[in-house]
């Protein structure tokens, strides 16, 4: 007996901002999708969009939303695929009026598109008296330096924007899952207190919300794990049951694979408690998910469950936070290691004798201990060359800039045969977060018709 | 042996902490790295990337844990000074952990 029950298709377009963009339109063009969902937003990329839009208002959203909407816009009008995208990054609005004129551009007249916004709680944070989680530090005495605060907002009103027949939802801050669990909830109708689907929901979501991250990306060690063609890795399906139950797959002809190896290393990707995985619509519980192949390339995963969601949001918090200057320069050959060390001691010198004003500083031998410090390399051989790296941080952009300034001059000053020196200057953001109490976010929606010659 | 031949893992960072997943290749395996891979272990591994506690979440539908790693992203992944400010290269280093091997396999 077939099996006619209903199922969704969900793509996953992309895992970051800057991902590949030909497996989402191969996605749009033979996944048979019902959806094709890009995840976009890293966790300080709202911030960075903010100052964008301040410099210019017409901005602030992605800045490959142009890029990402001509390559795939034709094929999922065509096909019938709706978008999902929090690529409206800083700016949703005009994400939206920009991809309607595109539509416009492309002979797309009919589609709608949904601005979600509502999570920008910039001025409610400012106004507050809230602790940063990480830290206990007050909110206030950052004030002067906070860049932008955004509230990861659940699937709400991006359900909403798709009963009102969206096309195209574009949103800011939402959390990466609720991208893949809003046409969920749109097709299925479940309700908003079904703790146990929602959470299955949820799992279906982070499974592909880092897109190629499941289907073979972010997995290969030569003679322990072979994915076969990675050069053309292919993106992930969901395909979806009422229950939440889901299939995960990719295009036949598409690179990479997938098993149940690839579906665990990515359910656990970024996870903390697996029995309480905070989200805005559920408190979800990874602890009896079950993963099984069914066939090549398809897995099948069930048994996520989840509890009620609590009464706050995560809200993340972006502040100037000083600057980092970097330099490095290589040595090789035999007795490598020895010159890169009195390289360090060089510049840890020079930069005491000079002056230069820094709250932190680090030195590290990229081949040896920068990734992992001496402990663990004091138990391997020396390399054949080795990278010497200084960085510091410091609140003025003048005094970083001459930690880098220090490692160049090694050239001339310093030990034999030092070469390629790179150094660079640059302001950070840092974020941290806060719980805002939910009846401070009003999450909207706005559409806009890419007829409309306004827009 | 090394835990590589028992298990894969990945890397996944939230602030200032880490997460690394530790995955057998055959469930069989599972109770055995429950026994041996301890959070005291792998602390005393990673001394040098991890200067808060060491929790791990135990898996066993999965045949897999979850090592949850406080205060080791040299302060946070969007502050750090560090060349790989997210930690992404911390899983495949604590698979060349050395392990007992797993009796009657």
């Amino acid at each position: 007996m077939t099996d006619t029950s209903k199922r969704i298709r969900i793509g996953a377009g992309a895992g970051y901002s800057g991902d590949r963009i030909e497996p989402a339109v191969e996605l749009a063009e033979h996944g048979a999708l019902d959806y094709l969902v890009f995840e976009c937003l890293a966790e300080r990329t709202v911030a960075i969009a903010q100052q964008a839009r301040r410099r210019d208002p017409s901005l602030g959203y992605d800045p490959l939303l142009e890029a990402r909407m001509r390559a795939v816009l034709p094929v999922a009008a065509k096909n019938g695929v709706r978008i999902i995208s929090n690529m409206g990054a800083a700016n949703p609005g005009a994400a939206a009026r920009k991809t309607a004129q595109i539509a416009r551009e492309l002979g797309l007249r009919d589609l709608k598109i949904a601005a979600v916004s509502g999570d920008d709680v910039l001025d409610v944070v400012l106004r507050s008296t809230l602790r940063f989680e990480e830290t206990g530090d007050d909110v206030s005495a950052y004030a002067d330096r906070i860049v932008s605060a955004n509230a990861y907002l659940g699937a709400a009103p991006i359900v909403a924007a798709l009963a009102a027949g969206a096309d195209i939802v574009l949103s800011g801050r939402v959390a990466d899952p609720s991208l893949f669990t809003a046409p969920l909830i749109h097709e299925f109708g479940w309700r908003m207190d079904d703790w146990n689907t929602l959470g299955q929901a949820t799992v279906v979501g982070h499974l592909l919300e880092c897109a190629g991250q499941v289907t073979g990306g972010y997995f290969a060690d030569p003679g322990y794990k072979d994915v076969p063609n990675l050069a053309r890795l292919g993106f992930p399906i969901g395909e979806v049951d009422e229950q939440a139950n889901v299939v995960i797959g990719k295009v036949p002809h598409a690179g990479g694979y997938v098993t149940e190896a690839t579906c665990k290393e990515q359910l656990l990707y970024e996870i903390h408690d697996p029995a309480r995985y905070y989200q805005p619509d559920v408190v979800a519980d990874f602890t009896q998910v079950c993963v099984a192949q069914e066939a090549k390339d398809r897995v099948r995963v069930t048994g996520g469950r989840g509890q009620a969601r609590t009464g706050t949001l995560k809200v993340s918090v972006a502040y100037i936070d000083g600057y980092i200057g970097e330099g490095q320069i290589s040595y090789g050959g035999p007795g490598a290691v020895a010159r890169a060390r009195l390289a360090l001691d060089i510049v840890r010198e020079r930069l005491s004798l000079t002056g230069v004003d820094t709250s932190e500083l680090r030195f590290d031998l990229i081949g040896v201990n920068a990734l992992y410090g001496d402990g663990l390399a004091a138990t391997h051989h020396d390399p054949y060359e080795v990278r010497v790296r200084v960085a510091g941080r410091s609140s003025n952009a003048d005094e970083a800039a001459r930690i880098g300034n220090e490692v160049e001059t090694l050239y001339t000053n310093g030990p034999a045969g030092g070469g390629g020196v790179m150094k660079a200057t640059r302001e950070v953001l840092a974020v941290q977060s806060v719980l805002l109490s939910r009846d401070y976010m009003k999450p909207v929606f706005e559409m806009v018709e890419a007829s409309n010659e306004t827009a | 042996m090394k835990l590589r031949e028992l298990a894969h893992g990945r890397t996944g960072d939230k602030g200032n902490t880490l997460n690394v997943s530790v995955i057998c290749f055959d469930a069989k395996h599972y109770a055995h790295l429950r026994d041996v891979l301890t959070c005291e272990r792998v602390k005393a591994y990673l001394a040098d990337v991890v200067k808060g506690s060491v929790v791990r979440y135990e898996l066993p539908l999965l045949g897999a844990f979850n090592f949850v790693l406080a205060n080791a992203l040299g302060g946070g992944v969007t502050r750090s000074l560090a060349l790989d400010a997210h930690g992404k290269s911390v899983s495949t280093a604590l698979l060349d952990i050395d392990v007992e091997e797993p009796t009657g396999s």
